[in-house]
């Protein structure tokens, strides 16, 4: 027997979920994590759930791992202590940045700059020039260069350094140089350089971006080092660990302790690729999914069972040009605090959050203002009077003091006030929903809904009702989803380089060429994992705009069709597309940006999920009843134990679905089928297709 | 004479009853729908400008014409006043001509449009956004004159013109005003770019009426002008004195050799009322430097710099209006009589947020008095014939905003390099060098540019633009003679300067407003901006900050002197004598800390001119007899 092993490590909880690749026999465990060495609850997680499978460690042959550990360390400001070396008077390229003050109208009298993540002092500027168009203007003076690195080097409080000079996406012959040059003065420190970690145009992005992957990598490499090790020596030393990244592809252990930049989404990633995997197997590959947490919500559209990619990261203020999965971020969450301005009297829920500590007052572990799940207590979404999977226990008394207070401030009753913050928090992901789909010029009404995380399935149904996504769908385990997406996806790796030709004055037989080779640079990597070439899956991308544009739009597409149709492909994709985004096109005057190359693993196969016993009858479900509070009237609910249902079983709303992690809200008038995958679907109970 | 709606369904909207939640709701998706507005405008414009800049600003109004939710308030109603025509289902109206909206837009270059949102044959509500162009006609390159002395030699003038007729694009119409600019693609994608982002606005809002109702989405819009009304009305109370208070700033030239002139401001209550009296303003400039203020749009700029306070999350609207009363006199700088020139008004719109500043601040200084800052958009102009291999002469025009020192404020250090103008950011120097004739060899913020303070006023920056072929640059700029003022003991900062070092070695001062001037291949411009004021005593400064800034070289160790700090040789503050020098300092200055540093006197300030600037003293400015009749 041979498994795999999926880990999503989180800020609260790392979710483990360990998969037989024969039966599709899954087990899943969730332990605290250890935000001061993930490693160890990661270890203390594969304890658990060995022992309580009884598996063996060594039979586990693959470990797929997505990590917060990037994202948390620049969240928390506990990065490394970053030198930058820019061209001579670019050294305040970060400290200027955009020049752009947020806030609106006045916004400037409160803004705060945050410190910089390579600071000024460790800042220096290398005799160097560049021109746009990649020669040479000043040869570098290494002479002096040199010798200020090593007065940069003595201050002794470097710990990675990065380079980055003017121009040099289109030409990185002197950031290469200079490296060499710090590598002789800097020994074992690593490097990081632009031309290397984000060839691409616009001098603030890139040095931001390069000194991110410097202030996350030393303690990645860390990490990552330290979890390879202690995997080898309880799972042998076969065992394959690979890091999902941000763009959604997974990479080998060692390729992402280089370019750490690349897993800042790592966990948002996974829960898109889980959601992918339960719903295309269901036959649903145009989705849109909706991952809420406590303190935030992810958002993102899917296509053809394909994520979008965008070539942007943002992390708290952090914004780098990475490429991760298109997954747009709410603060609005299960620990969402709601309040009521005195002045204006309006209803606001978040953005702050009650986090794990002091949490929602219904936890009783300090937290005494009204949140998101406080409501849903109230409500009875998330029943208090009986003990489901989770192991929280839940205080309905608690709930209704911190509510009160709302309802108390806009002088309405306490379940209009529940209601209200739920139907506002609704709101606010309906909104990061409508920018992924409406915004985009797509129609929700044409996708299904998938609602996952620890509150998403709470509130999936509800949102169902405002995008009109119908089916709404949960995917099994929708608390550990990340986790198995991170067990679903195959190693990646891409090759990119900034173009500016116009399509015009390009011939098909050069963009073939040229492809070639970055396709040759994305498979070595592969390569290095002992992927053998057969096992490629080959496929490109361009960024088009029409010249002078900003905006620019990523083109898929793959050899094959390119050999068909030639360049015309690519703009008239392009044209079709913008057409759709914003209702005009032109018809020439195209310019390709970048092209890229991705070399894929190919899938292998694993069973599928298993579900409860067939036979087992809708009574036999049944936990208990309930009642919860919708639309302005109590209902009375059944609630039904999500292990023991099975394909054919339908369950009619009011009722609520209980499993280990998450809880599943099927409101009056809806009902929810179980699909041949393990999936809930939930439509309208009049006119839906699931009747 | 106003515009009148034409609706097929002539029943009207009733007010109803709207409970709290559903307000906030649509409260949200308004907001939404206005985000929207900026994120379509920005993916499809084209101009650095708008796409770079975000020099643009979006709107969405009730149907009476009041903003709901946007920026820089609505003038819809005025606009409607103006108009004589009949607006129908499908209408996009464009205009970009101040004289005929009441100042809706400011000067030519800012196009305007304007959509009328119907449903089921009822009109319901309006969308509308602006942006600024990159050229507009007329005698300069990007269309800010600076020697222009009516409207007519900045570009040409749309009135209020429909641009579609019932959902008909008037393109013999479009290519007419398209022909007669210097960037038509730019334009032509602009303005697309603008419609587009209506249009959204517009569905947008016909969505919600579908799903809350005609009557509930028209209710809440007059409850969130209420909302607004009521923390207005509080906050009016709060920090408006019945007590006048005044205060007075300037522009210090009009680029044709006079000035400085002055912008003055009294401010008070009566009742719930607040006043904002410009009585005893200099009348209306000579050149372009006019800003043609419309009197709603400074009610939004009092709004927004105070409606903060209370409610962060608020949707900043109109609904406060008639708690305000704005009085400009005719013939003024800020009310210049037709056919004045108005292009270069962005001087004046910055300095009307320092005065504005100034007169809310100084009632409690310590908790909301900010210094003078970055409050200004210079612009430079760069145009020619690239002449470079394969460039093939083409015409180029670049237009680029400055950045300098964002003021020492009660919450800090004010940034260096960055802008007090919403959304604003700079154009990435690689995108420019790919698309223009130049290279841009330096970009640094300018160490002891920011005020000295207890908290220190942000640097301006140094751009050294080498230029690569030859052409012609305009200068728009300010503070090169005035100072950025600092506060409650602060220091002031410093000017701007322009130096243009020729190819053959020789150096000269460029004047702040400028235009014509050729330059070659090879020539370096360094456009350096001002730093912001500083806040606050700066004996008082931890010493460990400003060494922090010092090895940050961003103040130098001279520069360190002025907060009565001594960098040792090693980097180090020298604890003793920083203790000696800020003991003899305090004693040299006293106690009296000045609430506000101009720098002194302006007759002084004027007389050193030519000793520091390296350039005339403008001339004071005396005004005609036109000018003077409107007084």
């Amino acid at each position: 027997m041979s498994y795999r092993l999926g880990v999503d490590v989180g800020g609260t909880f790392t979710d483990l979920l360990l998969i037989n690749e024969q039966t599709g026999e899954t087990f899943t465990a969730k332990v605290p994590s250890t935000p001061e060495d993930s490693s160890i609850g990661v270890l203390n997680g594969i304890a658990r759930i060995c022992d309580e499978s009884g598996i063996d460690p060594r039979s586990v042959s693959r470990v797929m791992h997505g990590t917060t550990v990037a994202t948390n360390a620049v969240l928390t400001g506990k990065g490394a202590k970053v030198g930058l070396v820019t061209t001579a008077g670019y050294e305040g390229t970060l400290q200027v940045a955009r020049s752009y003050c947020p806030g609106g109208l006045g916004g400037w009298v409160s803004f705060v700059k945050k410190p910089l993540l390579a600071p000024l002092e460790l800042t220096i500027g290398a005799h160097e020039r560049l021109s746009a168009t990649g020669q040479m203007v000043t040869p570098l003076d290494e002479e002096q260069l040199r010798k200020d690195l090593r007065t940069l080097h003595a201050t002794g409080q470097v710990e990675a350094l990065t380079i980055c000079f003017i121009n040099s996406y289109i030409n990185g012959a002197h950031e290469v140089r200079a490296r060499e040059i710090a590598a002789e003065i800097f020994g074992d420190t690593p490097i990081s350089i632009s031309s290397e970690v984000v060839p691409e145009m616009q001098e603030y992005e890139r040095t931001e971006t390069t000194v991110v992957n410097s202030y996350v990598r030393p303690e990645v490499a860390t990490y990552v080092n330290n979890l390879q090790a202690a995997l080898e020596e309880k799972m042998g030393a076969d065992t394959q660990l690979s890091i999902l990244r941000s763009d959604g592809g997974l990479a080998s252990a060692r390729a992402s302790a280089v370019s750490p930049v690349n897993l800042l989404m790592s966990g948002p990633a996974g829960g898109v690729s889980g959601a992918i995997y339960f719903c295309s197997r269901a036959g649903y590959n145009n989705i849109l999914t909706f991952d809420m947490g406590g303190t935030s919500t992810d958002v993102a559209l899917i296509q053809n069972s394909r994520a979008r990619v965008r070539r942007e990261t943002i992390v708290g203020d952090v914004r780098v040009r990475a490429p991760s999965v298109d997954v747009r971020t709410v603060g609005a969450g299960g620990g969402s605090i709601a309040f009521v301005p005195e002045l204006t009297k309006a209803l606001r829920v978040g953005p702050e959050s009650a986090g794990a500590v002091p949490g929602p007052a219904c936890y009783m572990k300090g937290g005494e203002q009204p949140t998101v799940c406080d409501a849903n207590v109230i409500l009875g979404y998330l029943p208090s009077d009986v003990q489901l999977g989770g192991k929280m226990q839940i205080n309905r008394e608690a709930s209704v003091a911190a509510v009160q207070k709302v309802a108390d401030a806009m002088g309405i009753g306490l379940m209009e006030a529940a209601e209200g913050i739920v139907k506002i928090v609704n709101e606010s992901m309906f909104g990061a929903l409508r920018l992924v789909s409406v915004e985009q010029g797509y129609d929700p009404r044409d996708f299904a809904l998938v609602g996952f995380g620890g509150a998403g399935p709470l509130h999936a149904n509800a949102m169902g009702v405002l995008t009109e996504a119908w089916p709404v769908i949960i995917p099994p385990g929708p608390g550990v989803l990340c986790a198995y997406g991170d067990a679903t996806t195959q190693v990646q790796d891409e090759a990119a380089r900034t173009y500016l030709m116009m399509a015009s004055d390009l011939t098909n037989e050069q963009l073939v060429a040229d492809l070639h080779e970055l396709q040759v640079r994305a498979g070595e990597a592969l390569l290095a994992d002992h992927i053998p070439e057969s096992e490629h899956e080959i496929s490109y991308q361009a960024d088009l705009r029409y010249a002078g544009q900003a905006f620019q739009i990523t083109i898929d597409f793959s050899e094959a069709e390119l050999q068909e149709k030639g360049i015309a492909l690519l703009t008239g994709q392009f044209d079709a597309e913008h057409e759709q985004l914003f209702t005009f096109k032109l018809n020439d005057g195209h310019e390709i940006l970048m092209i890229r190359a991705m070399a894929k693993a190919k899938a292998k196969a694993i069973a599928e999920f298993k579900m409860g016993e067939a036979g087992t009858t809708l009574d036999e479900c049944k936990i208990h009843e309930s009642k919860f509070y919708y639309g302005g009237d109590w209902h009375t609910a059944n609630i039904y134990d999500r292990k023991k249902l099975h394909q054919g079983l339908q369950v009619a709303g009011p009722a609520i679905i209980g499993e280990m992690d998450s809880t599943t809200v099927v409101l009056p008038g809806y009902i929810a089928a179980i699909d041949a995958i393990g999936n809930l679907l939930i439509n309208p109970a009049l006119g839906g297709d699931s009747l | 004479m106003t515009a009148r709606l034409i609706e097929t369904n002539y029943q009207p909207l009733a007010k109803v009853d709207v409970d709290g939640v559903t307000v906030d709701i649509i409260e949200n998706a308004l907001r939404n729908a206005r985000e929207e507005m900026d994120a379509v405008l920005f993916r499809t414009a084209m101009s650095p400008g708008i796409r770079e800049q975000g020099d643009c600003f979006p709107m969405i109004a009730n149907k009476d014409g009041k903003m709901v939710v946007g920026q820089f308030g609505s003038f819809i109603a005025p606009f409607l006043e103006a108009y004589d025509a009949e607006i129908e289902e499908g209408d996009v109206i464009l205009t970009n001509d101040p004289y005929m909206c009441n100042a809706a837009v400011s000067h030519l270059p800012d196009w305007v449009v304007l959509v009328p949102v119907f449903k089921d044959g009822r009109h319901i509500a309006w969308s509308a956004m602006f942006g600024h162009m990159s050229d507009n006609g007329g005698m300069v390159p990007g269309s800010i004159p600076i020697q222009a002395t009516n409207i007519f030699q900045e570009g040409i003038r749309i009135p209020p013109t429909k641009l579609y007729k019932k959902g008909v694009l008037q393109s013999d119409l479009l290519e007419l005003i398209l022909h007669n600019v210097r960037t038509p693609q730019w334009n032509r994608f602009d303005l697309n770019a603008l419609v587009a982002a209506c249009n959204t606005a517009a569905k947008r809002c016909v969505e919600l009426a579908v799903r809350f109702g005609d009557d509930v989405l028209f209710s809440t819009m007059g409850i969130m002008l209420q909302r607004n009304y009521d923390a207005m009305k509080h906050i009016i109370g709060m920090f408006i004195p019945e007590e006048p208070r005044e205060f007075e700033d300037y522009i210090c030239d009009d680029g044709m050799g006079m000035g400085p002139y002055k912008i003055k401001c009294t401010m008070w209550r009566e009742g719930e009322k607040a006043i904002f009296d410009f009585a005893g303003t200099d009348p209306q400039a000579q050149s372009s430097v006019n800003f043609f203020l419309n009197e709603d749009m400074f009610k939004m700029f009092f709004g927004s710099f105070t409606i903060n306070v209370v409610d962060p999350q608020i949707v900043f609207n109109d609904g406060f209006y008639d708690l305000v009363d704005v009085r400009i006199p005719q013939g003024t700088l800020l009310k210049p009589n037709y056919p004045a020139a108005l292009s270069g008004r962005t001087h004046a719109l910055g300095r009307i947020f320092d005065v504005l500043g100034a007169l809310l601040g100084m009632g409690a200084p310590e908790m909301m008095l900010n210094a003078a800052g970055f409050s200004d958009s210079p612009h430079l102009f760069f145009s020619g014939y690239d002449t470079r291999p394969e460039k093939n002469g083409e015409w180029f025009q670049l237009f680029q905003i400055g950045f300098g020192g964002v003021p020492g404020r009660p919450a800090g250090d004010g940034p260096d390099g960055h802008s007090l103008w919403p959304g604003f950011t700079n154009v990435p120097n690689e995108f420019i060098e790919s698309y223009f004739p130049l290279r841009i060899e330096r970009y640094e913020t300018i160490a002891d540019s920011g005020g000295a303070g207890l908290h220190r006023g942000g640097n301006g920056l140094s751009v050294a633009y080498r230029f690569l072929c030859d052409g012609d640059i305009g200068i728009h700029d300010e503070r090169w003679l005035t100072y950025p003022w600092g506060v409650l003991g602060g220091d002031t900062g410093l000017r701007s300067t322009k130096k243009l070092v020729r190819v053959d070695g020789s150096e000269e001062w460029l004047p702040a407003k400028v235009e014509g001037i050729k330059v070659k291949a090879g020539d370096m411009l360094y456009f350096n901006t001002w730093g912001g004021g500083g806040w606050g005593d700066p004996f008082a400064r931890d010493p460990e900050l400003v060494r922090q800034d010092v090895a940050r070289r961003l103040v130098t160790v001279d520069g360190a002197k002025r907060y009565g700090v001594v960098i040792a040789a090693d980097g180090s503050v020298d604890v003793g004598a920083t203790a000696a020098m800020r003991k003899q300092l305090v004693e040299t200055r006293g106690e009296n800390k000045p609430l506000f540093n101009f720098g002194g006197e302006l007759e002084d300030i004027r007389a050193r001119c030519e000793a520091e600037t390296h350039l005339p003293a403008p001339v004071k400015p005396t005004f005609s007899g036109a000018q003077m009749s409107a007084k």
